[in-house]
């Protein structure tokens, strides 16, 4: 050796310093990036949280209500036909009686007139009231303790969503009103608690955001889902398995292969509009009915289960295809009795995950006016929960955020922990599933 | 037991071409394979012979830019006739790969599976027999019979071999054909199955791909020398190692080329 200094295996040379330098460097930009991703991740969790649990929570008023004959059923006969004859103005002044009785109960002393009193109570009070009178016809000319929704002012109140200075402006309620709120609360007439019907409740209208709920427009991506899940599924599966294993490899198979990827790509609300344009203009399906958004959603979610079957076919080892063949399968028994198996947990995977993304949907669903409609009924059959007029939540979720009143802003939140929830779910089931079908061998 | 040569004859093939798209593989191959004999294929890399082997049970069906020419003929059938059902002949013509192939469910499943879908065995006694006798005469059973229903994957590479060769038998073929059936084993499991090579030509004109010349001479009767796509030699083994008559063929034994 013509080297001078023979060098030693201790110290690290140059290049090997800037080597070391620049994987630490690397390390550094990865650990900088999952971190920032991490951070965003908790900052969404916390935001939505934080405005949405609110949502799950709602004011209620409890009240006696003495059911007077003289207002209900004024000739005792108990004629459901004249019963419902009184609208809910007629059951106003019970509410108004209730209210002062609660008062005078507690003493509590108000200067507030008894109208403004009872606007404490949600303006869907007197319905729910209506409506109990005429399934329980029996109670008129007793008193009944009934629990009524408190008006989305109180609730907001309640919630330090609504102040003392916030109401400067606001014609729906009044600083007396809230001393006589402050008073009811500590009474234990006004009290705050889950809110069951958020969750299976129908949307209401603007006047009542505490009323709406997220229940039916759940029924309705349910239907949806329904609908993808029976014609995306076996019609993506029957096609990937056709163009994989049995198509002729040429220019026409080549041709739908890149239209196929194409698709994937294509941004959802031109599907709605291809929906809009086929299923309700031209075939006449019914406007806003979940059976039309299903199968919009059907042809958004179609390529990506064929891609992701595809996938999982092209994964199954040829040898086992050879082996089939070699024993005397025929091309589709080599598929139906070992390649399709094979391929099944990545199949679910991929039916899952499109299913899940037809779920969080929004842009299509616009265009074919599932949007703004408010149902005030959960369908009671298959038939009517696909073909009558329904909302989905994604969508239900923009109707909310985009409406004047904040209490239905908190509402949106909510709305969105739910749809969460499902999308976890759905997740979580595809995981456990390719788990389990894994595990087989 | 001796029997007349011509009535002896399984296979036999007449003029074969085979292409690749525009690639010549096989050129004017002409051979005729004995019943009850074990014939090696050897030849270097890429001489065709495995191209050639899955011809005679017509697996090269399944690729879309191969084309075969001439006849191959198994007793007296010309399996390339258009009337013939590659799947039928499949079951007649057996298969065991290069690599274990077995699916991936239990043992017994592996085994039944052909006589399944042929509709050999009529009822699950029948079936039982089947697989058992399939077993015994791939040398596997002692070692399976009381786990069949374990995962055929589970087992070694050896005895996964065996049990893909169990699985060809079952369909009651009469000729196996072997695709290197020895490349993926370690030296005992590929004594293992040599041995059973030779036990299996009691019922069976056994094909045999290999790339070990020792292995040729050691379970073959009958040898045929491929090189790039040509049937150069084809002759008893004894004499194709011991006194090629083309020179060819004795620089590849000799190991001077491939």
């Amino acid at each position: 050796m013509s080297d001078p200094v023979k060098p030693s295996l201790l110290t690290l040379d140059a290049r090997t310093k800037k080597r070391n330098m620049a994987e630490t460097r690397f390390r550094m930009y990865g650990l900088a990036a999952i971190g920032t991703g991490l951070a965003m991740l908790v900052l969404l969790l916390v935001t939505i949280f934080g405005n949405g649990l609110g949502a799950f929570q709602q004011t209620f008023v409890t009240l006696n209500v003495p059911l007077l004959e003289s207002k209900l059923d004024k000739k005792g006969e108990r004629d459901l036909a004249k019963i419902k004859k009184v609208s809910t103005f007629g059951y106003a002044p019970l509410l108004s009686q209730a209210m002062e009785d609660a008062l005078a109960e507690n003493g509590i002393d108000s200067d507030l007139k008894a109208k403004k009193q009872a606007a404490l109570l949600s303006k869907s009070a007197a319905a729910d009231l209506r409506n109990f009178v005429i399934a329980n016809t029996d109670k008129i000319g007793e008193t009944v303790e009934f629990t009524f929704l408190a008006n989305s002012r109180v609730d907001g109140y309640l919630k330090n969503r609504v102040t003392r200075t916030s109401i400067a402006d606001d014609k729906s309620i009044n600083a007396e009103q809230l001393d006589l709120v402050d008073e009811l609360v500590a009474a234990g007439v006004i009290k705050k608690r889950f809110n069951i019907s958020f969750i299976t409740g129908a949307d209401a209208s603007d006047q009542r955001p505490e009323a709406a709920g997220m229940g039916v427009a759940m029924m309705g991506s349910f239907f949806m889902m329904l609908v993808v899940l029976a014609l995306a599924l076996p019609i993506g599966v029957a096609a990937s398995i056709y163009l994989e294993e049995f198509a002729p490899k040429n220019w026409i198979t080549d041709i739908i292969e890149v239209n196929i990827s194409n698709l994937a790509a294509v941004p959802s609300i031109v599907f709605g509009i291809l929906g809009l344009a086929v299923f309700i203009n031209y075939m006449h399906l019914p406007q806003s009915a979940p059976l039309v958004g299903g199968l919009v959603l059907t042809l958004m979610t179609l390529p990506t289960i064929i891609i992701s079957t595809r996938a999982s076919l092209k994964s199954v080892p040829p040898s086992i295809r050879d082996a089939a063949l070699g024993v005397g399968a025929s091309k589709m028994q080599s598929v139906f009795h070992h390649v399709l198996p094979l391929a099944a947990p990545g199949i679910l995977t991929g039916t899952i995950i499109g299913l899940a993304q037809a779920l969080g949907e929004t842009a299509p669903l616009l265009l074919i006016g599932m949007i703004g409609f408010i149902a005030s009924n959960a369908p009671d059959s298959v038939a009517s929960g696909l073909l009558y007029p329904n909302s989905a939540m994604p969508a239900q979720i923009y109707e909310w955020a985009k409406r004047a009143d904040p209490a239905f802003y908190e509402r949106a939140w909510g709305g969105i922990i739910i749809l969460l929830a499902f999308l976890i779910t759905m997740n979580t089931i595809a995981v456990l599933l390719r788990r389990r079908f894994e595990r087989r061998w | 037991m001796k029997e007349n040569a011509m009535d002896n004859i399984k296979i036999s093939a007449k003029n074969v071409q085979v292409y690749y798209a525009d690639n010549h593989a096989i050129k004017d191959v002409n051979v005729e394979i004995e019943d009850k004999t074990v014939t090696a294929f050897i030849g270097p890399s890429g001489c065709g012979k495995s191209t050639f082997l899955r011809c005679l049970n017509r697996m090269n069906d399944t690729i879309d830019i191969c084309r075969v020419e001439g006849d191959i003929l198994i007793e007296g059938e010309d399996i390339y006739d258009r009337r013939v059902d590659p799947v039928q002949l499949r079951a007649k013509v057996g298969m065991v790969f290069q690599k274990p192939n077995p699916f991936p469910k239990s043992i017994y499943d592996n085994v039944a599976y052909g006589p399944r879908i042929h509709g050999l065995a009529r009822g699950k006694a029948d079936l039982d027999e089947i697989v058992e006798k399939s077993l015994r005469s791939a040398a596997i059973w002692d070692e399976v019979k009381d786990r069949l229903d374990a995962p055929g994957t589970g087992l070694s590479g050896g005895q996964q071999q065996r049990l893909c060769i169990a699985r060809a038998v079952a369909t009651a073929p009469e000729v196996l054909l072997m695709d290197e059936p020895c490349s993926a084993l370690d030296p005992i499991a590929t004594a293992q199955v040599e041995e059973l090579i030779d036990e299996l030509r009691q019922n069976f004109a056994v094909v045999i791909v290999t790339h070990s010349m020792q292995q040729a001479a050691r379970v073959s009767q009958k040898t045929a020398f491929f090189h790039l796509g040509n049937l150069v030699e084809y002759g008893e083994t004894n004499q194709i190692f011991t006194k090629p008559s083309d020179p060819r063929t004795e620089s590849y034994i000799t190991g001077r080329i491939g």
